[in-house]
């Protein structure tokens, strides 16, 4: 089991390198100039001098074999410097470090909101397959996968906040400034997050479910005498859990893709609106960075989901 | 006599073979909802293709003095700010789908599959190094990884085209690579082994056609992920640029007019939601035809 | 001996898309304290189905569609299918165990999980006292080393061994009876025999009743006191093992036997198969459904419909319109 998990890890360093490689070639090996690139609009607006062009190219080490620039790259990385924004001019960590905590904030809501309905909900379809139950649930899972999490956002700020009133639009204030106002803001912004993984979940959770209530050790259990309580939670769950596992691996992912939207919509500061502003201020250190961060903390997370299959599934354990 | 021994002939005959096509078409078209999915994927094809014909006005014509009114019999889901109809401009929006979600899904399904088929297949260094490159592209969420192609090589339809493309590779490739594994340990291809078949005319003759039906699911429903992701980069900003007619970017046009003219947003973004449900509910219905097995996994 | 268990006239069908398949189609039969019974006949007669009857185990399409099962007094076919009470008999009073102990035992739970919730739930046992009793009970199955192996996994066992952790689980709770369905059919030979040793004798000792479902007539003629031999969801033939293996009297069993090598009987006989195939259970005639593959067929089979079981002599039933005591065709 030990080895199993040595090797997971291993794989993840692996990856998460390769995604390093992958961010610092997309930049450096597409068409044009990477200092334009770099530079953006500053430098074909023809404010930057040829000088400051030569000076600015040192500083950024283009002048330097693609393999020293990935190094001094990974170097500054590991050192704990993500490097300097084009367009906020300030530390990219620091930015990081400020926005971070919001997205996680908003995002850890979203997920455990998937988890908790989704999972129920499915279980609740499987279980009572073929009634009204199955069905509605069935349907709203359905529907659910099917929104597009901007569209639903316009709707529900339209309902909520124009119409009627009640919640927030815009902005984030720290929960620990002011709970309430902070509550009202995130109440649709995570709502809008969750909706996607939690139908999905929910769909996943159903088949998986109705595949494993069909297996012989359930005829087992039930010839066994047990309650349905028993059987369901402590002999299929625990079968079923482990595709859905997998599926809140890449759970993590939505929240960051799904953040993207959401902050950029109700104007929160994380870390996907960070992202959003960098791109359309072609401010490529950020862009650089912030990927990367993303991209480690999801391989990251996948190696943990990768370690629960061990405690989920024995069988893996020997293998 | 002789009526008596037919009638004993056909009693101890086994059960009648019905032929896989019929079955398939029989289990396909069994939910109502699938075939629901189905005309509405017809209409996408049919409006798409004839766009010229249905749309009422010309899509991106500007009439500024009938900017922004609702709904009325001239213009049936009304204009948006610089008097464009909607309604045209949903017509018109719905080629951008289906290209966008065609050719992306092509080129990523043919690149894709070949380099899981490959690296299932042959194994060893070519497969782990193939394999960990899909395992760190897929490390991006979906969105994140098309915007920062998308912004690096600039907007514009083609570009999105390929940022997609890239970003459903690895999931395509790794699918397949999960099957070729699988079916590679099957009996029969040990057979073909044994009877001297090469690498290549296994992986053509019974890895690709064993492979296929979950590969078919997987691409159906992968689309209506693709055309939401299409929608989402559009509303962004990245990709489809004015004045085409993206649905996603009208969803976008459309907010700032929420509270009065709130039609510019919604309707869009219910054409996004039906053909997003249409290609779920098809691709559903082919998984549950082709190979009920697959319900846990896709 | 007292009459344990009553089965009359059990109907259980399943809707399917071509039409109505009764895989028991009116079953009855009996069997005492202490006493082996053999269920015999091909895949797909109804023997399991039946079983899974008793101890409603049936779910959609499948349905029990009629009949009794008259066990300690009561119509367990009155209880609802999950209620309090039918639970209170499944494991604890009428025990079954299945043919694929592969997949009939759960694999993430330890083994000792799955043989201590029965103690704990039927017995009221403490999780301690259930622990030890399981320990005991696998040492009683023949699984060395039981407590260290308590905490094993299923994927752990080979299949013998999960076999005898299945028929630990069964007995765990002292049933009156046991139904082992299809118990050895998936083992090797050798350990068929061994496994069947093991299972005689702890029935005994526990005082039950054992139901062998099976398809191989050697298993229940070593074993069984009474057998009921079924084809297309009916028995055919029912009495005990000497009357069935000394003088079969259905044309199918004695068909049965006939396939079967015997070491006491020259060389040379040549094996003869029963021709034809098994029935197609959907909307079945109402005449007899081994008609297209017997040889002893006579007018009245075509015309009427299949023939209650009647009396050949004593306890010896058969349902057959022919006269079959003539020499054998």
């Amino acid at each position: 089991m030990t080895a199993y998990i040595i090797r997971r890890l291993f794989m993840a360093v692996v990856i998460i390198i390769l995604v390093t490689v992958i961010v610092f070639l997309s930049i450096r090996l597409l068409p044009g100039d990477p200092l334009i690139i770099f530079l953006g609009n500053q430098a074909t607006s023809g404010t930057i001098t040829e000088e400051e062009l030569d000076r600015l190219r040192i500083e950024y080490r283009l002048d330097k074999s693609l393999p020293e620039q990935y190094a001094l790259w990974m170097w500054d990385l590991l050192h704990g410097n993500l490097g300097t924004s084009i367009y906020y001019h300030e530390n990219v960590g620091t930015l990081m470090a400020e926005r971070f905590p919001i997205t996680l904030h908003l995002g850890v809501l979203a997920l455990i909101l998937n988890i908790v309905v989704g999972t129920l909900m499915g279980l609740a379809a499987a279980v009572r397959r073929g009634t009204w139950i199955d069905t509605v649930s069935t349907f709203l899972a359905n529907i659910g996968v099917c929104i597009p999490v901007f569209w639903l956002a316009a709707i529900l700020v339209y309902i909520f906040s124009l119409r009627l009133g009640w919640l927030e639009i815009a902005g984030y204030i720290s929960p620990f400034e002011d709970f309430w106002l902070n509550t009202r803001q995130i109440i649709l912004p995570v709502f809008c997050m969750a909706i996607g993984g939690l139908s999905t979940t929910a769909r996943l959770t159903r088949s998986s479910m109705l595949e494993v209530t069909r297996q012989d050790y359930i005829r087992t259990a039930w010839s066994k005498g047990l309650r349905e309580r028993t059987v369901i939670m402590k002999h299929a769950l625990k079968n079923g859990l482990i595709p859905i596992v997998t599926v809140l691996g890449m759970g993590i992912g939505m929240v960051f893709a799904g953040s993207v939207i959401i902050e950029t919509m109700f104007a929160i500061p994380g870390v996907g609106r960070l992202l959003v502003t960098s791109i359309f201020a072609q401010d490529y250190v950020v862009i650089q960075s912030g990927t990367l961060v993303i991209a480690a903390i999801i391989v990251i997370t996948n190696l943990f989901v990768e370690i629960s299959y061990v405690w989920l599934d024995p069988r893996i354990r020997y293998n | 006599m002789a009526e008596v021994n037919t009638a004993i002939q056909e009693f101890s005959e086994a059960p009648p073979r019905v032929s896989e096509w019929k079955r398939f078409w029989r289990v396909f078209l069994q939910r109502k909802i699938v075939i629901f999915g189905l005309v509405v994927l017809g209409l996408l094809v049919f409006t798409a293709a004839f766009a010229d014909l249905i749309a009422p006005y010309d899509p991106y014509l500007n009439k500024l003095e009938d900017s922004l009114q609702g709904p009325s019999s001239s213009h049936w889901l009304g204009t948006d700010i610089q008097g464009r109809d909607t309604l045209s401009r949903l017509i018109y929006g719905s080629r951008t789908v289906l290209q966008v979600g065609f050719i992306t899904v092509s080129v990523a399904a043919i690149i894709g599959f070949a380099l899981g088929l490959i690296a299932g297949f042959v194994g060893g260094i070519t497969a782990a190094v193939i394999m960990r490159i899909m395992d760190a592209l897929m490390g991006f969420p979906m969105l994140i990884l098309a915007m920062m192609l998308a912004a690096i090589l600039g907007g514009g339809i083609q570009n999105v085209i390929i940022a997609l493309t890239v970003a459903t590779i690895p999931g395509y490739a790794r699918v397949m690579n999960g099957l070729a594994l699988t079916i590679k340990q099957n009996d029969y291809v040990l057979a073909e082994r044994s009877m001297g078949a090469g690498n290549w005319r296994i992986m053509l003759n019974h890895i690709l056609p064993n492979a296929l039906p979950p590969m078919i699911v997987l691409v159906t429903l992968q689309l209506g992920g693709l055309v939401m992701a299409e929608a989402a980069l559009s509303f962004i900003g990245i990709g489809i640029e004015p004045p085409g007619a993206a649905w996603g970017a009208m969803v976008n046009d459309g907010y700032r007019y929420l509270r009065s003219f709130p039609i510019l947003s919604i309707a869009p973004g219910v054409a996004i939601m039906l053909v997003v449900f249409a290609f779920n509910m098809v691709g559903d219905g082919l998984r549950d035809a082709l190979d009920p097995r697959l319900r846990g996994i896709l | 001996m007292t009459e344990l268990l009553r089965v009359n006239n059990l109907v259980t069908q399943f809707k399917t898309e071509s039409g109505l398949v009764k895989a028991v189609n009116d079953v009855s039969y009996y069997i005492d304290e202490q006493e082996i019974i053999g269920l015999v006949g091909e895949s797909g007669c109804g023997k399991s189905v039946s079983q899974l009857s008793i101890m409603q185990l049936i779910n959609a399409p499948g349905e029990i569609a009629g009949g009794e099962v008259i066990f300690e007094g009561q119509n367990l076919l009155k209880y609802q299918q999950h209620g309090a009470e039918m639970r209170s008999i499944r494991g604890a009073r009428i025990a079954m165990i299945f043919q694929e102990p592969m997949t009939s035992l759960n694999p993430v739970l330890t083994i000792g999980q799955q043989l201590t919730e029965m103690l704990v739930l039927h017995l009221k046992m403490s999780s301690d006292a259930a622990h030890k009793k399981a320990i005991e009970l696998m040492g009683m199955v023949g699984i060395p080393a039981a407590e260290k192996r308590i905490d094993d996994y299923p994927h752990n066992f080979s299949g013998g061994m999960r076999q005898r952790v299945m028929i630990a689980m069964g007995l765990s709770c002292n049933p009156r009876i046991l139904i082992a369905d299809e118990p050895t059919t998936a083992l090797d030979v050798t350990t068929q025999a061994q496994l069947l040793e093991m299972m005689k004798d702890i029935v005994q000792r526990f005082r039950a009743s054992l139901v062998i479902v099976t398809h191989n007539l050697g298993v229940v003629a070593r074993y069984a006191k009474r057998i009921y031999i079924m084809y297309a969801g009916r028995i055919v033939e029912s009495g005990t093992t000497k009357d069935i293996f000394g003088t079969p009297r259905h044309p199918y069993t004695m068909g049965l036997l006939k396939c079967i090598p015997r070491l006491d009987e020259e060389e040379g006989r040549k094996l003869v198969p029963i021709e034809g195939l098994p029935p197609n259970l959907i909307n079945m005639p109402p005449t007899c459904a081994f008609l297209p593959r017997c040889s002893w067929k006579i007018e009245k089979c075509y015309k009427e419909p299949w023939p209650e079981l009647t009396p050949v002599n004593g306890n010896h039933f058969i349902r057959c319109y022919a006269d079959t005591k003539e020499a054998k065709r």
